[in-house]
């Protein structure tokens, strides 16, 4: 565990002294500042538009967009992180051959994809949660409301970065960086397209549309975190209409078994990486 | 798959009919050999004669297509044998936005070195490299002669008993190979083992044991630098009275490399010769052939094959 760690933490000093951290930092402020403001504006309209006419209950409705609209940038910001932090740390280090003097020290190769992985989901996971939870708290601040499940859809996010991130550390033990990146990028698209085949099928009750989005999500099962998320924080009574048929929302969700299998495909995944890195030739 | 015998831990590389293939190409072939410990044993060979996959195959960082390779008496890539090992790879490279001391600190977690024995070491190491001054410059600003050093530091931090250095003066000025070669004897009195791959032979002559020269993946010539340089000597000639008959008898030892020319001898002349011949037992014999057949000998001078002379034949041999 102590090599684990270690190479943790080197994966993390990389990120710090690559200025990653710095860049995350400043633009996630950005993001949130921006958001705030527009937030803000667009309430105080709303509230006055429609204050007088319909009461508190219809503005949940564009509230709740607002901030979905929101978290589903922050959410596709974990997946381009997901990608851009790992997709050279396997690859780039072999290509490099300063893998040479990691792996002939002391200690197994697995612990060295074990601490990469770790090292990033540390970075990735503060980032999603604290991007996530910092709009939530923005929207509550300005307008009291929070919404259904927010830890839960919290949790997704950090799960759907793990998918991206595992499939891509997957891939560098395999790929050079370059054909890794179009490789996690081009399922992440399929996966992505696959979610709206998958809404649109709902929507107009076709099976075969349902099964093929479902099929791709077992492929790549990340934008069916972000579509189980989306479901769990609509307000009740759109969800019972069943009429948000946006990126942001979800008609159809995936099942709580996606989830379970989302985890397993990160686990199935992680050890494939370790199988495959332990066999090759550095 | 050629199993080796259990031995004695003492034995510091060990390796049993090594072979490596890429695809339809040979890398190492049929690979027998030994490095005792306090040993310093120079591998030598032409580029793209297999000597980093060989290291790499020591190290577990390629896997052998057959054979078997110890370190330690344990399988390559074994934690515990390389607890032991340090290693400084060919074309030494590392993360540029690292700063030498930082270099080494991670390294050092590496090897497992607490923060007491990192303290202590990284500073000893930096100074023993000629670094001292370079603790916080970042790698990205280092020279290739300094990359390398920081690479030997680096292979040292652990105090290991073999260091593996992989052509660790390739690109380095005379002053940067001298500074190596004079580590490498260093390390030597330390009675820590070398294994040094190099193409330079001056260097692994100055500085080896035990040389084993590769040629396309296979050992050709193997043993100290004594051993090897015994066999094929040269010897000069000087005689008078030379016949054709005993001329050409002298083919039973060897060839002769140089016909007789005429020189002076004493107060008359001479006929001077060389020719070169399989070991030194065969240089009584000439000796006898020669007054046999009633020449006058004046000199036989055998002169041992420099290195590099050998290394020049052993290429050119088709083997």
């Amino acid at each position: 565990m102590r090599h684990v760690l270690s190479i943790a933490r080197m994966t993390l000093s990389e990120a710090r002294q690559r200025k990653v951290l710095w860049a995350l930092t400043l633009l996630g402020l950005a993001f949130l500042g921006l958001f705030a403001t527009g937030f803000y504006f667009m309430y105080r309209d709303l509230s006055r538009t429609m204050s007088s006419s319909s009461g508190i209950s219809r503005l949940l409705e564009p509230t709740n967009f607002l901030l979905m609209a929101g978290l589903y940038v922050v959410n596709f910001l974990v997946v381009v992180l997901a990608v851009l932090t790992s997709v050279d740390t396997v690859s780039g280090e072999i290509a490099s051959g300063t893998i040479h003097t990691i792996v002939t020290k002391p200690l197994r190769r697995w612990q060295v994809i074990a601490g990469k992985w770790l090292g990033l989901a540390v970075l990735l996971g503060a980032f999603s949660a604290t991007m996530a939870a910092a709009l939530m708290a923005i929207v509550w601040l300005i307008a009291r409301y929070l919404p259904p499940n927010p830890g839960s859809g919290i949790g997704l996010v950090v799960l759907e970065g793990l998918v991206v991130l595992t499939l891509s550390i997957l891939g560098g033990t395999r790929l050079s960086t370059l054909t890794n990146g179009v490789v996690v990028f081009m399922l992440y698209g399929l996966a992505f397209i696959a979610g709206w085949i998958e809404q649109i099928g709902s929507y107009m009750r076709s099976e075969a549309a349902i099964n093929t989005g479902i099929v791709i999500s077992l492929l790549m099962p990340s934008e069916a975190m972000w579509k189980r998320a989306a479901y769990l924080m609509q307000p009740p009574f759109l969800r019972e209409l069943g009429l948000d048929v946006t990126p942001f929302g979800a008609a159809s969700a995936p099942s709580a078994v996606m989830v379970a299998y989302a985890v397993a495909y990160i686990a199935v995944g992680l050890l494939l990486a370790i199988r495959w890195f332990n066999r090759r030739d550095l | 798959m050629h199993q080796l015998p259990t031995r004695p831990r003492s034995i510091v590389i060990e390796t049993a009919r090594l072979r490596k293939v890429y695809g339809d190409t040979i890398a190492v072939d049929d690979l027998t050999l030994s490095v005792a410990p306090g040993e310093v044993f120079g591998f030598l060979g032409p580029n793209g004669a297999g000597k980093t996959t060989t290291v790499k195959m020591l190290l577990g960082l390629v896997r052998p297509t057959a054979g078997e390779a110890r370190l330690f008496g344990c399988t390559p890539g074994d934690p515990r044998a390389m607890a032991r090992v340090g290693f400084l790879p060919e074309h030494f490279r590392f993360h540029p936005w690292l700063t030498g001391a930082g270099f080494l600190d991670l390294h050092g977690r590496l090897y497992g070195l607490d923060a007491a024995e990192r303290k202590e070491r990284i500073p000893r190491l930096l100074a023993r490299v000629g670094l001292a001054d370079r603790a916080g410059t970042r790698l990205a600003e280092f020279s290739k002669g300094m990359a390398q050093r920081i690479g030997l530091a680096q292979a040292l931090l652990n105090d290991p008993e073999l260091v593996i250095l992989d052509e660790p003066t390739s690109g380095l000025d005379p002053l940067g190979r001298r500074e190596v070669r004079d580590l490498i004897r260093e390390l030597r009195g330390a009675g820590v083992s070398v294994f040094l791959n190099s193409h330079f032979l001056s260097e692994v002559e100055i500085t080896c044991d035990r040389v084993a020269i590769v040629k396309r993946g296979r050992v050709v010539r193997i043993g100290t630098l004594d051993e090897l340089t015994r066999h094929a000597v040269e010897v000069e000639v000087r005689a008078s009275g030379l016949t054709d008959e005993c001329l050409a008898g002298l083919a039973q030892w060897g060839q002769v490399t140089a016909p007789p020319a005429e020189i002076g001898c004493g107060s008359g002349t001479c006929a001077r010769l060389t020719m070169s011949v399989a070991d030194e037992d065969a240089l009584p014999r000439v000796a006898e052939w020669l007054i046999r057949s009633g020449a006058h000998l004046y000199a036989l001078a055998p002169q041992r094959l420099s290195l590099e002379e050998l290394f020049m034949r052993t290429m050119a041999e088709d083997l």
